[in-house]
C-alpha cells in the first residue's frame, strides 16, 4: 500500500497542462476591486445578494485570497542575496523598454521561492545556494573578486559558459542548471510585475463591453483578414 | 437577511450530501417543489460574491500566484481547502495503481474553479455497448436526458452553437447563448485545421456572454410553479454578463459564469425550504429494519460531536467517489456489504476522462499587435470528435473518441512564463533574453485532448482495510490500471497535436513522445471521476434503477457523476446537472403518488 500521490508543487516551468487550463487567461488592474462588484443591476437589493460566509481561515490551504501574505521567512543571507542581484541583474538588465531585475524586485521574490516551506523548492534551495557560492568561487578564481564586483564584461565571460545546458562543458552541467533555474524565476518575477507586463505590452485585466476579437491589424499580420 | 442557518429540524423531507454540481441541483429542485431539504455540506461556507480575487495581480500572491501543494492550481484558484491532498483525509492506492483524487471541502464543491466546459452526451454516448460492444449501455437513451439539458443550460447560462454535427447534440433554438468570437489563436488554429478536415467549432462554456432572459425563462422551466420562477428570476437578474476579464478558475463574483454557489444555492436557499449546515461529514446513510433509509449520521467538524440527521428520502451527491464511500461505510446487518451494494458494483466501474497534451511555437504569432484577448478566460472554440466514420471502420486501433481544447496568445504573464525558453533561444540571457521574450510572448499554442475511458474491471475504488481519517472514517483505496483503448487514444492525440502544430508552420515544444502510455495523465488527473455507482436496467449489474434510484433502497438516490454508465468525452458537468434534474423530479413525483 502507499499513500496516495501528489505534493503537485511545480517547480519554475513545471507547471502541466493541467495546471496551466487552471491558470488561463487571468489579468492586471484592479479597476473595480474585488468583492463587491457584484452589485446586481439594482434591482436584487440585499435578495440573493450571497451567502453567509464564515470567510477564509487564514491557513496556507484556506488563505484570504484578497488580502495575500506570506507566511514564511526568507533565508537567503544579505551575501547570498548580493551575488543573486548581480546574477538577476546579468539576465535582465535594464534597457530602453523596462527597467532591471533588481529594480522591480526580483531578488526578494527569488528569496521567496526558494525559502517556500515545500518539498521542492527546499531542494531548489540546497541548488539556488550552491550555485550561488559556485558563482563567486568561479569569479575569485578568475578574477579575484566576487561577481557582483565584476564589470559586464567579466560576468558574461563566466555566464555565457553555462547559459545553454546542452553546450556547457560536463564539468559545468550543475552551474547551467542553477542558471537556468534563476533564469526561469527571473522571468516569473520580472514578467509578472507591472513594468514586465508592460514592457510585453500585455493590455488585458480590464472589463470591457463587448469582447470584439481580434482587430483588422492582427487579422493582417496573420493573413487571415 | 440570512440566507443560510447551521440549525435543524428534527426531521426532513429530504436530505442532500454534498453542494456542488449535483448536490446543488437536487436542493435546488427539492426546496423549489417545497420540499423542506437538509443540505450537507462537508467543507466551509464560501461566498463567491465576498471572496473572489477578481482582477488581483500575481505579484500580490505568494510565489507569484503558482501553485503549490496547498493550493495546486494557484494561489488565486477558488478552491480553498482542497486539491489533490486534504490535511487529515488521506486515501490510499493499491500497489501499482495510480490514481488521484481532487478534493474540494468548501460549499459548491468543485463548481467553484471547474473548466465550465458544458457539453451534452450524444445518442451513440448512451449506448456504446451497442455500437462496439464495449463497456456498458446506459438505461436511458440521449432522448430521455435531452429535455432535461434543455433545462439545464437555459437555467445555468451556456455560450455555444449549433452545428449539427454528429453524435454533438444541437440546442433548441434560443437555449445557448451567443459564442464570443474567436480569438487570433483559435482563427489561425482553424485555418490550419481545415485541409487536415478537422472541426474547429464554438465551445460550450457555462459563462454569461449576455444576460439570461428573466422575464421568460423562469416561466418556461417551471410552469405553474410560482415559488420557483420568483427566486430563480431573482437570481438570473442578479447575474451580470462576463466582463471580459480575470480567469473564471478562480471564481466569480458577478455570478457571470455557473457556480453552485451563484446560480443554484443562493435560489434554493430563497425558497426558505432550505437548511444547510456546512463543515458537515457524513459518515453513513442509516436504515431502519425494513431497510429504508432513515438519514444520516454526519461528524460537525467544529465540534467533533456525532449527530444523526432523519428525513424521508436522502440523496447523495458527494462525488462519484465520496458518494461510493459512504455507501460502503453505511454496513448493517441487512447490508453486510455496504448499503445498496448487493450487486457488489459500489464503488466498481470507476472512470475519468483520458488526457494528453502538446504544445508548441508558432512563427506566425510572433510581433502579433498587441491587443486584449483575455476573452471569456476559456476556450471561445474547440474540436468536437470528428473520426467517428474511421473508428466504426476499424481504422484507429481504438474505440471511442476525443475532442480537444486549446488555446494560447497573449495571455496575462504569470507564474512559469518563459520556463523552458532555453530551448529556443540557446540560453538568451541579458538584453537578448529580454528580446527574445518579446519576440516568444503569446506565440504558443497548447493542445489538450480529452477522451472516452472504457470503463474496466481493474479500475475501482473500495475501503481500505486499515487506514481512517481524522474522524475515523475508513477512507478509499483506490485501484487503477488504463486499457490499450485509452493509451492508443493518448497516442492518437499527441500525434495529431504534432500535424496541427507542423500544419500552422510551428514547432513543437519538448519532444513528441509515441508511446500514449507515457503521454497519457494519470488516473484522476483529470478530475472528471464517475461510475462509481452505475445505473442499470438489471440490478444485478447495477446498484441504481434508470431513476438514479438505489435498487435495494428505493427512498435513496444518487444526483453525482456516481451513477454514469459510461464517461464520453464530453466533460460530465452538464450531464451531472442533467440527470440530477430529471432524477428529481421522479423523486418529488413518487413522493406525490405516496411511493417512498
Amino acid at each position: 500500500m502507499s499513500q496516495g500521490p501528489g505534493t503537485g508543487d511545480p517547480g519554475p516551468g513545471g507547471i502541466t497542462r493541467r495546471e496551466l487550463l487552471g491558470a488561463l487567461g487571468a489579468a492586471a488592474l484592479p479597476v473595480l476591486g474585488g468583492a463587491g462588484v457584484g452589485r446586481g443591476d439594482g434591482h436584487t437589493g440585499g435578495r440573493a445578494g450571497g451567502l453567509q460566509t464564515e470567510g477564509p481561515a487564514g491557513t496556507p490551504s484556506d488563505p484570504d485570497l484578497l488580502h495575500p501574505k506570506i507566511w514564511w521567512e526568507k533565508v537567503l543571507t544579505a551575501g547570498e542575496l548580493t551575488t543573486l542581484t548581480a546574477l538577476a541583474d546579468a539576465i535582465i538588465p535594464a534597457d530602453e523598454r523596462s527597467p532591471s531585475a533588481s529594480q522591480v524586485g526580483v531578488p526578494d521574490c527569488i528569496n521567496e521561492w526558494a525559502s517556500a516551506p515545500y518539498d521542492s523548492h527546499r531542494e531548489a534551495l540546497g541548488q539556488i545556494r550552491d550555485g550561488l557560492v559556485w558563482l563567486d568561487a568561479e569569479a575569485q578564481r578568475r578574477f579575484s573578486r566576487r561577481f557582483d564586483q565584476l564589470v559586464e564584461a567579466e560576468q558574461q565571460q563566466i555566464c555565457d559558459e553555462i547559459c545553454y545546458l546542452p553546450k556547457a562543458k560536463p564539468e559545468l552541467q550543475a552551474a547551467a542548471k542553477f542558471f537556468d533555474l534563476i533564469r526561469d524565476l527571473c522571468a516569473t518575477g520580472f514578467y509578472t510585475t507591472r513594468e514586465g507586463m508592460k514592457d510585453l505590452q500585455y493590455v488585458g485585466n480590464v472589463p470591457l463591453q463587448r469582447f470584439d476579437g481580434p482587430p483588422p491589424e492582427v487579422l493582417r499580420h496573420l493573413g487571415l483578414a | 437577511m440570512r440566507l443560510s442557518t447551521q440549525r435543524t429540524q428534527p426531521t426532513y423531507d429530504a436530505i442532500v450530501v454534498g453542494s456542488g454540481a449535483g448536490g446543488g441541483m437536487a436542493a435546488y429542485q427539492l426546496a423549489v417543489a417545497g420540499l423542506k431539504v437538509l443540505l450537507l455540506e462537508a467543507g466551509r461556507q464560501y461566498d463567491p460574491m465576498r471572496e473572489t480575487p477578481m482582477f488581483q495581480l500575481p505579484k500580490d500572491a505568494p510565489l507569484r500566484g503558482g501553485g503549490t501543494r496547498d493550493k495546486p492550481f494557484g494561489f488565486y484558484d477558488a478552491t480553498v481547502d482542497g486539491g489533490w491532498q486534504v490535511a487529515g483525509e488521506p486515501y490510499t492506492t493499491a500497489p501499482g495503481s495510480e490514481f488521484r483524487w481532487w478534493r474540494a471541502r468548501m460549499l459548491g464543491g468543485r463548481t467553484n474553479h471547474w473548466g465550465r466546459i458544458s457539453l451534452r452526451m450524444g445518442a451513440y454516448d448512451f449506448k456504446p455497448r451497442s455500437r462496439d460492444g464495449l463497456g456498458a449501455d446506459w438505461p436511458i437513451t440521449y432522448t430521455d436526458l435531452a429535455p432535461y439539458y434543455d433545462k439545464a443550460e437555459a437555467l445555468i447560462g451556456v455560450y455555444g452553437s449549433n452545428e449539427g454535427l454528429e453524435n454533438t447534440p444541437d440546442s433548441p433554438n434560443g437555449t445557448l447563448l451567443p459564442p464570443p468570437k474567436p480569438r487570433a489563436v483559435e482563427l489561425l488554429t482553424r485555418k490550419a485545421c481545415q485541409p487536415l478536415s478537422i472541426p474547429v467549432v464554438p465551445a460550450h462554456l457555462a459563462i454569461l456572454t449576455t444576460r439570461q432572459d428573466h422575464a421568460g425563462w423562469p416561466a418556461k422551466l417551471h410552469p405553474g410553479n410560482l415559488l420557483a420562477q420568483r427566486v430563480l428570476r431573482d437570481s438570473m437578474r442578479s447575474r451580470q454578463a462576463c466582463f471580459w476579464a480575470t480567469e473564471c478558475g478562480r471564481g466569480c463574483s458577478i455570478k457571470a459564469n455557473f457556480q453552485s454557489t451563484t446560480v443554484l444555492l443562493p435560489p434554493a436557499l430563497a425558497t426558505g425550504n432550505v437548511d444547510l449546515v456546512t463543515n458537515a461529514m457524513v459518515r453513513e446513510v442509516t436504515v431502519d429494519r425494513a431497510g429504508r433509509a432513515t438519514g444520516v449520521n454526519y461528524i460537525d467538524k467544529r465540534t467533533r460531536a456525532d449527530r444523526h440527521a432523519s428525513a424521508r428520502v436522502v440523496v447523495l451527491a458527494a462525488s462519484a467517489c465520496e458518494t461510493a464511500r459512504i455507501l460502503l461505510n453505511s454496513r448493517s446487518t441487512l447490508f453486510p456489504n455496504g448499503l445498496a451494494n448487493g450487486s457488489g458494483l459500489v464503488g466498481k466501474y470507476l472512470m475519468d476522462t483520458v488526457g494528453a497534451g502538446l504544445s508548441g511555437q508558432i512563427p506566425a504569432l510572433e510581433g502579433v499587435p498587441p491587443h486584449n484577448e483575455d476573452g471569456a478566460s476559456g476556450d471561445h472554440l474547440y474540436m468536437p470528435w470528428w473520426l467517428y466514420r474511421e473508428q466504426l471502420a476499424g481504422k484507429l486501433g481504438f474505440a471511442r473518441g476525443y475532442h480537444v481544447e486549446f488555446g494560447g496568445g497573449r495571455r496575462m504573464p504569470d507564474a512559469g512564463i518563459f520556463g523552458g525558453l532555453e530551448q529556443f533561444t540557446e540560453g538568451a540571457y541579458g538584453k537578448r533574453f529580454k528580446q527574445e521574450a518579446r519576440r516568444y510572448y503569446g506565440s504558443f499554442v497548447w493542445f489538450d485532448g480529452r477522451g472516452e475511458m472504457i470503463p474496466n474491471q481493474d479500475c475501482y475504488c473500495e475501503l481500505d482495510p486499515t487506514v481512517k481519517d481524522r474522524w475515523g472514517i475508513p477512507v478509499l483505496r483506490f485501484h487503477w490500471k488504463w486499457s490499450d483503448h485509452e493509451t492508443k487514444q493518448a497516442a492518437h492525440m499527441v500525434r495529431t497535436f504534432e500535424e496541427i502544430i507542423r500544419a500552422m508552420g510551428g514547432k513543437v515544444v519538448g519532444t513528441v513522445e509515441a508511446d500514449g502510455a507515457k503521454v497519457i495523465a494519470k488516473g484522476g488527473q483529470i478530475i472528471h471521476e464517475v461510475g462509481t455507482v452505475r445505473m442499470g436496467a438489471d440490478p444485478k449489474t447495477s446498484v441504481l434503477n434508470p431513476w438514479c434510484q438505489a435498487w435495494e433502497v428505493k427512498n435513496l438516490f444518487v444526483t453525482d457523476g456516481a451513477p454514469f454508465v459510461s464517461n464520453a468525452d464530453k466533460n460530465p458537468t452538464l450531464s451531472i446537472l442533467a440527470l440530477a434534474w430529471r432524477t428529481c423530479d421522479h423523486l418529488v413525483g413518487e413522493l406525490k403518488r405516496r411511493n417512498l
